[in-house]
C-alpha cells in the first residue's frame, strides 16, 4: 500500500476547475516532484491534502487513513508537515522558538501541568530543545538560533522554513517551490539536503518545483499537472521527453 | 401612528449613523485603517459650525461652507501628522491610535467651546411638515434629503472619476500603486480631508435636532456597527447598515422595557458578527498560501 | 556588555537567565516588600493604596497581555471581566464563602464567559472581533444596570469586609498584600505558561494561523483558551478593585476602562510581561502627575475638565507613532546604548519603511 493516496481528487473555486480528477500515489521513502506552468493547481494539491481546503470529489489517503475530512490542524497529528510557497514564519519570535514551536505535535502536557510549571513539562522542553539542536546540526543553522525571523534574509528563512517542518518528524514532508529565490549555490545545498533527509531522517519528500536541475537531481518520480489535470507520472527522464508536458510548457 | 414616528425619527437618525459609518468604510477603503475618532470628527465639526453660525453670527449657508472648508483641511492635516506615519503598521495600533486621537480632540473641543451642551439654531428648524397624519420635523427632513444628497454626490464622485479606482488601487498594494504612478500621499490625503468633510455634514445636519457636546461623538460606537452591518467595504452598506440600526433602535427603544434600545444596536452588531461577519455586502476574500 | 555564557538548555528554559538577573529582581522584590510597610510608618496611607491600585491594575494587564500581547486577539471590552469578576465576588462573599473560594469561583466564573464569548470569536479577527468585544462590553454594562436583584442595578452594592486573622481587608496595608501575593502568583502562573508549550502556541497563533494550523496546532483550542485565562485573570482583578474601593457600580466598568486597559497594555509594550507594570504605573501615576501639575500651570490649560484624557490620548498617539514597542522597548534600547557604549550605531533600532498591503485577501 502506498504512504499517501490521492484519488480522482477535484475542488473548484467559484466556476474554475482548479484541480480535475488528479490521481497519483507516492511510495514511502520516495522523492516525488509535482511540476507544472503556473497556475497548474501543484499548490491547490497541497492544500488539499494539509486540508487548508475541502475537496468537492475524490478522496486522501494516508497510511490507510482517509484523511479527506479531517481538520487542519489534525493533518500534522498524522505525520504531514509543509513549508509554504511564501514563507510562513512566526514573525516576531527567534528562530529557536520558531522551531521548538514545530515540536507541537509532540506535546504530552496540559494545561493546568504548564501553569504550574512541574517538572515533566520542563523534562518535555528539554527533550524537544534536544530533537531542534539535531535539526539545527544538520541545516547548519547555529548562527542564527537567538535571531528575530525578522531580520534574516530571505534564503535563510527558506531553510528554517523547512527546519521547522523537520522538527515535527514527520513522515511524508511538503515542499512548496523550496528553491525558488534561492541562488544556484543555496540551491545546490538544498538537492543535498532532501538527500540527507531521505536517507538519513527516513522521511518521504512530496515536492513542488520549478527548478527543474533540482527535480532531475532529487526525484524519483515526477507528476506533470496543467490547468488542473493530470498530464502524466513517470521518472525525470521520461517526464521531460513526454510530449504533452513539452506542449504544455513550450506551447505547440 | 406610533409606528410612522417611529420609522420617521429612525430614519433621521439612522442616516446620522449612515454618515459617520460612511466615513469610516470611506477611509477604510483608501487605506485599510478603522479610523475610531469619526464620530469625534462629526462633534467638531458641528462645534466648528455653531462656532460660525452662532458665536461669530455669519448666515447659516456661509457658516456651513466655512465649516466643510475647515474640516477638510482639518482631515488633510490630521493625516500628514498621525496617519501618514502609521501607513503599514498593523491595525491594532491604528485602532488605538485613533482612539487616542478622539481623546484628544473631546479635550480640545472641550476647552475650546466648553462642556456645557448648546444648541445650535438651523433655519428650518422649528418647522414642521404633514404627511399624511405624521407630522415631520423640518430638520429631520434636512437630515435624510442631506444624507440622499451627498450619496448622490459620492456615487457620482467615484463611478466617473480615475480617482475612485487609484484609491482602490493604493489601499490593496500601496508600494505596487507607487510604481504606476499613483499619487499614494495625496490620496491618502484626499481621502481623509473628505471623510472628515463627511462627518461635518453628518454634525451639521444633527446639531439642531438635539443640543451638541464633546461627548456626542460617541455615536460613533453605533455607527461602527452600522459599517459592520452593511458590509466594512462597502459604500451603501454602510448607509443600509445604519438605516437598520436606527430604525431597530427606534422600535426597540419604544416596544421593549427601558434600556434596550440602547443595547439593541449592539445586539445587532453581535448577532450580524457571528452569523454574517462580512455584512450584508460581504468584501472580504480569503488568501490563497 | 554582559556575555551570558550558557552550558546548559535549561538555562534557556530558567526564568532568570543569569545571575545579573537574579539579583536585580531579588533587589526589586526586597523594595517592593519594604515599601509599603515604610510608607505605612510614615502615615502615607495614600500612597500604599496607589501602589496597591497599579498592582491591580497589573492583574488586569497580565490577563489582557496574554490575550492581546501574546495571542493576537483584541478586545476592546475587557471591562465586562472585571464587571464580572467584581460582581460574582461581591455576590459569593455575601453568600458566606470565605474570601480565597470567592475570589478563585468569581475568576472561575469569569473564564467560563470568556470560554463563551471566545466561540463567535474564532471566526472573527482585528476590527471585527475588536468591535464585538466592544458590543459584548457594552451589554454586559446594561445587563449589570438593570439586573437590579444581583448586583443593586445603579445604585450598585458595597463590598463585604473580609478579615485576616482579625484584620480586616479595607486596612490599606493588608489589602495592600493581599493583591501583592496574587499578583505574584498569577505573575509566575503567566511566565510558565510563556515559557510552555501552551504558550508559544499562542504566540504562533499571533503571527501565522496558517502555519500554526500546519504545526499541529489547534486555533479554537488555543484562543479558547486564551480568552478564558484572560477573562479569569481580569474577573481576578476585578474582585481585588472591589475590595480596593469598597463599593461596586456599573459606572465603575464603562469602555473608559477598557480603553484604560488597553493603553496600559499599549504604552508598556505589547508582548512583554514587564510591559504590564510600566504600562500599569503610567496609567495609575498619570492623574496623580496631572493633578499635581495642575497648579502650577496657567489657568485654562490647568482647569480644563478634559485635561486628562487628553493627555492620555496624546501621549498614546506619541508612543505609537514614535515608540510602536511601548515603554518597554524605549527601555530595551536605552539598555542597549549603555552596554554597547561607546559602540552604539544609531541605526541600530531604525525603523524599516513599511508600505500597506491589503489584509482583506487573508
Amino acid at each position: 500500500m502506498s504512504m499517501l493516496e490521492i484519488n480522482e481528487v477535484s475542488i473548484s473555486f467559484g466556476g474554475i476547475k482548479a484541480v480535475n480528477g488528479v490521481s497519483f500515489s507516492v511510495e514511502k521513502g520516495e522523492v516525488f516532484s509535482i511540476i507544472g506552468p503556473n497556475g497548474a493547481g501543484k499548490t491547490t494539491v497541497f492544500n488539499l491534502i494539509s486540508r487548508f481546503y475541502n475537496v468537492d470529489q475524490g478522496t486522501i489517503v494516508f497510511e490507510g487513513q482517509d484523511l479527506t475530512t479531517v481538520s487542519t490542524h489534525q493533518v500534522g497529528h498524522h505525520g504531514i508537515a509543509r513549508t509554504f510557497q511564501n514563507t510562513e514564519l512566526f514573525e516576531h519570535e527567534t528562530v529557536l522558538n520558531n522551531l521548538m514551536i514545530g515540536h507541537h505535535v509532540h506535546r504530552k502536557t496540559n494545561l493546568l501541568k504548564e501553569i504550574f510549571y512541574l517538572p515533566q513539562v520542563r523534562n518535555q522542553d528539554l527533550d524537544f530543545r534536544k530533537n531542534v539542536e539535531d535539526v539545527i546540526d544538520l541545516m547548519d543553522l547555529q548562527n542564527y538560533r537567538e535571531q528575530v525571523i525578522g531580520s534574516l534574509p530571505y534564503g535563510a528563512r527558506k531553510m528554517i522554513e523547512i527546519a521547522r517542518a523537520l522538527c515535527m518528524q514527520p513522515k511524508l514532508l511538503l515542499l512548496d517551490e523550496p528553491s525558488s529565490g534561492l541562488n544556484p549555490e543555496e540551491t545546490e545545498d538544498l538537492s543535498f539536503w532532501i538527500e540527507d533527509i531521505t536517507e538519513e531522517l527516513d522521511i518521504t519528500v512530496l515536492m513542488v518545483e520549478h527548478d527543474m536541475n533540482l527535480v532531475n537531481q532529487v526525484s524519483d518520480r515526477v507528476m506533470a499537472l496543467a490547468d488542473g489535470e493530470l498530464l502524466a507520472i513517470g521518472t525525470p527522464k521520461e517526464i521531460q521527453e513526454h510530449p504533452e508536458v513539452l506542449r504544455a510548457y513550450l506551447g505547440n | 401612528m406610533e409606528v410612522a414616528q417611529l420609522l420617521i425619527s429612525g430614519i433621521s437618525q439612522g442616516c446620522v449613523y449612515g454618515l459617520i459609518a460612511l466615513g469610516f468604510v470611506l477611509i477604510y477603503k483608501a487605506t485599510e485603517m478603522v479610523n475610531f475618532a469619526q464620530g469625534d470628527l462629526m462633534m467638531v465639526g458641528a462645534f466648528v459650525g455653531y462656532g460660525f453660525v452662532v458665536l461669530w453670527d455669519w448666515p447659516f449657508i456661509l457658516g456651513v461652507g466655512a465649516t466643510l472648508t475647515v474640516m477638510a483641511v482639518l482631515g488633510v492635516v490630521l493625516e500628514r501628522l498621525i496617519v501618514r506615519p502609521m501607513i503599514g503598521e498593523p491595525p491594532f495600533a491604528v485602532l488605538m491610535l485613533t482612539i487616542g486621537l478622539g481623546f484628544v480632540l473631546r479635550s480640545v473641543a472641550g476647552a475650546i467651546w466648553g462642556n456645557e451642551p448648546k444648541s445650535v439654531p438651523a433655519p428650518y428648524a422649528g418647522e414642521v411638515v404633514h404627511i399624511g397624519t405624521v407630522s415631520v420635523g423640518m430638520e429631520n427632513i434636512a437630515i435624510v434629503l442631506g444624507t440622499a444628497v451627498l450619496c448622490t454626490l459620492l456615487f457620482v464622485f467615484f463611478r466617473y472619476s480615475r480617482i475612485g479606482i487609484a484609491m482602490q488601487a493604493a489601499s490593496q498594494n500601496q508600494l505596487a500603486a507607487f510604481y504606476v504612478g499613483i499619487p499614494v500621499k495625496r490620496i491618502f490625503a484626499l481621502v481623509w480631508g473628505l471623510s472628515a468633510v463627511i462627518s461635518a455634514v453628518a454634525g451639521i445636519l444633527v446639531a439642531p435636532v438635539s443640543l451638541i457636546d464633546p461627548n456626542m461623538g460617541f455615536v460613533g460606537i453605533k455607527a461602527f456597527a452600522a459599517a459592520i452591518v452593511g458590509g466594512f467595504g462597502s459604500l451603501p452598506g454602510a448607509i443600509i447598515g445604519g438605516l437598520t440600526i436606527g430604525i431597530v433602535e427606534q422600535f426597540a427603544g419604544f416596544y421593549l422595557p427601558a434600556g434596550w434600545g440602547d443595547t439593541s444596536a449592539y445586539i445587532i452588531l453581535l448577532l450580524m458578527l457571528i452569523i454574517r461577519p462580512e455584512g450584508i455586502f460581504a468584501t472580504m476574500q480569503k488568501k490563497k498560501v | 556588555m554582559r556575555f551570558v555564557l550558557k552550558t546548559r538548555y535549561g538555562q534557556d528554559l530558567d526564568h532568570f537567565k543569569h545571575n545579573g538577573q537574579r539579583f536585580w529582581y531579588g533587589l526589586l522584590g526586597a523594595v517592593v516588600l519594604a515599601l509599603p510597610i515604610a510608607l505605612s510608618i510614615l502615615h502615607l496611607d495614600y500612597f500604599v493604596g496607589e501602589l496597591t491600585f497599579v498592582y491591580i491594575y497589573a492583574v488586569a494587564g497580565v490577563g489582557l497581555m496574554l490575550l492581546v500581547g501574546y495571542t493576537g486577539q483584541v478586545s476592546l471590552g475587557h471591562a465586562a471581566f472585571l464587571a464580572i469578576g467584581a460582581y460574582a465576588h461581591v455576590y459569593f462573599l455575601k453568600s458566606g464563602l470565605p474570601f480565597a473560594v470567592s475570589i478563585l469561583c468569581a475568576g472561575f466564573l469569569t473564564a467560563i464567559v470568556g470560554g463563551v464569548i471566545a466561540i463567535p470569536a474564532l471566526r472573527m479577527t482585528g476590527i471585527y472581533l475588536a468591535v464585538a468585544t466592544l458590543a459584548f462590553s457594552r451589554i454586559v454594562e446594561q445587563v449589570v444596570g438593570h439586573w437590579d436583584s444581583v448586583t443593586g442595578g445603579h445604585r450598585g452594592t458595597s463590598v463585604p469586609d473580609v478579615n485576616f486573622f482579625g484584620i480586616s481587608i479595607f486596612e490599606p496595608l493588608v489589602l495592600h498584600f493581599v493583591v501583592l501575593v496574587i499578583l505574584v502568583f498569577i505573575l509566575v502562573g503567566a511566565l510558565n505558561l510563556l515559557r510552555s508549550p501552551t504558550g508559544r502556541a499562542m504566540i504562533a497563533v499571533r503571527d501565522s494561523e496558517i502555519s500554526a494550523q500546519a504545526m499541529g496546532i489547534s486555533l479554537a483550542s488555543v484562543k479558547t483558551t486564551a480568552f478564558a485565562i484572560s477573562a479569569g485573570i481580569s474577573g481576578i482583578a476585578g474582585a481585588l478593585l472591589a475590595h480596593h474601593s469598597g463599593y461596586v457600580t456599573p459606572e465603575t466598568f464603562t469602555i473608559l476602562l477598557s480603553i484604560e486597559l488597553l493603553l496600559m497594555v499599549v504604552v508598556g509594550g505589547l508582548g512583554s510581561m514587564q510591559g504590564v507594570f510600566y504600562g500599569a504605573i503610567f496609567v495609575v501615576l498619570l492623574p496623580t502627575v496631572i493633578a499635581f501639575v495642575r497648579d502650577y500651570l496657567p489657568d485654562d490649560v490647568g482647569q480644563m475638565p478634559g485635561l486628562q484624557p487628553g493627555l492620555f490620548g496624546l501621549i498614546l498617539v506619541l508612543f505609537l507613532v514614535f515608540e510602536p514597542l511601548g515603554i518597554y522597548g524605549r527601555w530595551l534600547k536605552i539598555r542597549q546604548f549603555f552596554s554597547e557604549f561607546p559602540l552604539y550605531r544609531n541605526a541600530t533600532h531604525k525603523r524599516q519603511k513599511t508600505y500597506l498591503r491589503t489584509e482583506r485577501v487573508r
